[in-house]
């Protein structure tokens, strides 16, 4: 493989940059795999990474529907944090953290990783006790948090709404600051050509029909390009998890929901950290383009549409609004909807299933996308050595039936309430 | 913007309502030892399919009845609406 280099981007400019290798080749595929990992999002894709890096298993395909990154890792906000209380989620987030920081040398790929902190705003005593506490379980978990005060958080973010006349006035914040953004393509051309380059065959425009299951054990998968054999089959496909769960006679404690995000037209630098609002659901950090980057709850019933309605989005910009009121001068560019695979505690499920030989990756929520590197890593470790590691035992299927839940915020099984 | 014919009220934007979650769960019946895989599949686990879909709403700023509706979960039309008591066929 070329690697991505200042040296090699001079060379290429001598001949147009006409003779750049290929970032990942488009093979048909094969007969049979060692492991066939269903939906190439970041996911999918850092899972097939982390199979050829760390357990050297390279016969391995990502068979996707559509097209590479062209789902929720190619239209989310690009949040990454770790700023969790449940030991389950913050340590799990943590190690992905790990991970974030290292990427772009790790990938040879410009991920663009901006660790400009996450602010968690609070609008009452009673809120900043909350935060006060969860700051303390993030630091017992070796997180980094720091509670601000109001003015400290004033110093940091002046154009939001101090007054103190407003319905939920700021009375601080909690932050983390290592927490950040990056390029959410990036991250996906980067474990592609990567995983391509160890081995692994990207099949897109492929879309899984069936699967082959006897004896209680995964033989294979039906495609639209007909079937490939498999010892080990991933699922890794995010808001459409119960459509392939069908096809199995699974029912699982997942459902698929509508999230929008939008952008406004680019503005000069305002805004340096993420910012998030505590008397609703709404965050904002701003793009290097300059755009606002804004978006909040779901649309709150089931949809597989990836797009949006206007009520929503009305609705979460008026408490941006309220956050910052100067966001109500800016025009906006661009809105988007995804579809999210809903898990009925607010945490993911990374864990084997009942059929030997099948693996099930899902329930990410809204919070999929800084997940990406600590959920391939799991899963690889979860296919290939066929037992979960320590990391996402917490995050198995049958905690629903034994009550294991992790429910992070508090919202009981309708986690699609706003 | 979903407008939902509310079957006691008529025609109605969906800002009017709030939303309940599939409808064809059936709590398991009273007075019978209930298994652990029932509580989990009226609690948990749903189909959440892609097409047609019956659900609850609650006409919240209105009559404040419960309706269920039948919608395509990936076109967003509303085919049909119905009281909360009546049978769907």
């Amino acid at each position: 493989m070329q690697k991505y280099s200042i040296f090699n981007l001079v060379k290429n400019a001598f001949s147009n940059h006409e003779n750049w290798d290929l970032a990942w080749k488009d093979p048909t595929p094969k007969e049979e795999y060692d492991v066939v990992i269903i939906g190439g999002g970041g996911h999918g894709l850092a899972t097939a990474y982390y199979l050829a890096k760390e357990h050297n298993i390279t016969n391995v395909a990502i068979i996707e529907k559509g097209w590479i990154g062209g789902g929720n890792v190619g239209r989310n906000t690009t949040i990454i944090r770790s700023n969790y209380m449940h030991d389950e989620n913050g340590l799990f987030s943590e190690f992905g953290m790990d991970l974030w920081r290292k990427m772009s040398q790790d990938l040879n790929y410009n991920v663009m990783f901006s660790p400009r902190g996450i602010i968690n705003l609070a609008h009452s005593d009673a809120q900043m006790n909350a935060y006060a506490r969860r700051g303390n379980s993030m630091r017992l978990n070796g997180i980094d948090a720091v509670l601000l005060n109001r003015e400290q958080v004033k110093e940091i973010i002046p154009m939001a709404d101090f007054s103190e006349n407003v319905r939920f006035p700021i009375f601080g914040g909690l932050m983390q600051p290592s927490a950040g953004t990056a390029r959410h393509d990036a991250v996906a051309w980067g474990y592609a050509r990567q995983a391509d380059s160890m081995g692994v065959d990207i099949i897109q425009n492929c879309e899984v029909i069936g699967f082959d299951v006897a004896a209680g054990k995964i033989k294979g998968i039906r495609t639209s390009r007909g079937n490939i054999k498999a010892k080990k089959v991933g699922i890794c496909v995010a808001g459409s998890t119960n459509i392939l769960a069908e096809k199995l006679n699974m029912t699982l404690p997942i459902e698929t929901h509508l999230l929008q995000a939008c952008v406004s037209e680019p503005v000069k630098p305002v805004l340096d950290n993420v910012v998030t609002f505590g008397a609703g659901h709404f965050y904002v950090s701003q793009s290097d383009k300059g755009e606002m980057v804004m978006g909040g709850d779901l649309d709150g019933y089931n949809s597989y549409a990836q797009r949006g309605n206007l009520p929503t989005l009305q609705h979460v910009l008026t408490e941006g609004i309220a956050m910052m009121p100067f966001l109500s001068k800016l025009k906006m560019l661009r809105t988007w909807g995804g579809i999210m695979d809903m898990s009925m505690d607010g945490s993911p499920i990374i864990d084997k299933t009942h059929i030997d030989g099948l693996y099930l990756n899902c329930g990410w929520c809204y919070g999929g996308f800084k997940a990406t590197p600590a959920s391939g890593w799991t899963f690889a470790h979860t296919i290939a050595q066929d037992r979960v590691h320590e990391l996402n035992a917490g995050y198995s299927l049958n905690r629903f039936n034994t009550g294991h839940l992790i429910d992070e915020k508090g919202l009981g099984t309708k986690t699609w309430i706003s | 913007m979903l407008y939902i014919n509310c079957p006691h009220c008529g025609m109605r934007s969906q800002n009017e309502f709030s939303y309940g979650g599939d409808a064809s769960v059936k709590r398991p019946e009273l007075n019978k030892e209930v298994s652990d895989q029932e509580w989990d599949n009226f609690v948990y686990n749903r189909k959440s399919l892609r097409g047609k879909h019956l659900e609850l709403w609650q006409h919240i700023s209105g009559c404040r009845q419960w309706i269920k509706v039948e919608r395509d979960t990936a076109t967003h039309e509303i085919f049909r609406t119905f009281k909360s008591d009546e049978e769907v066929a």
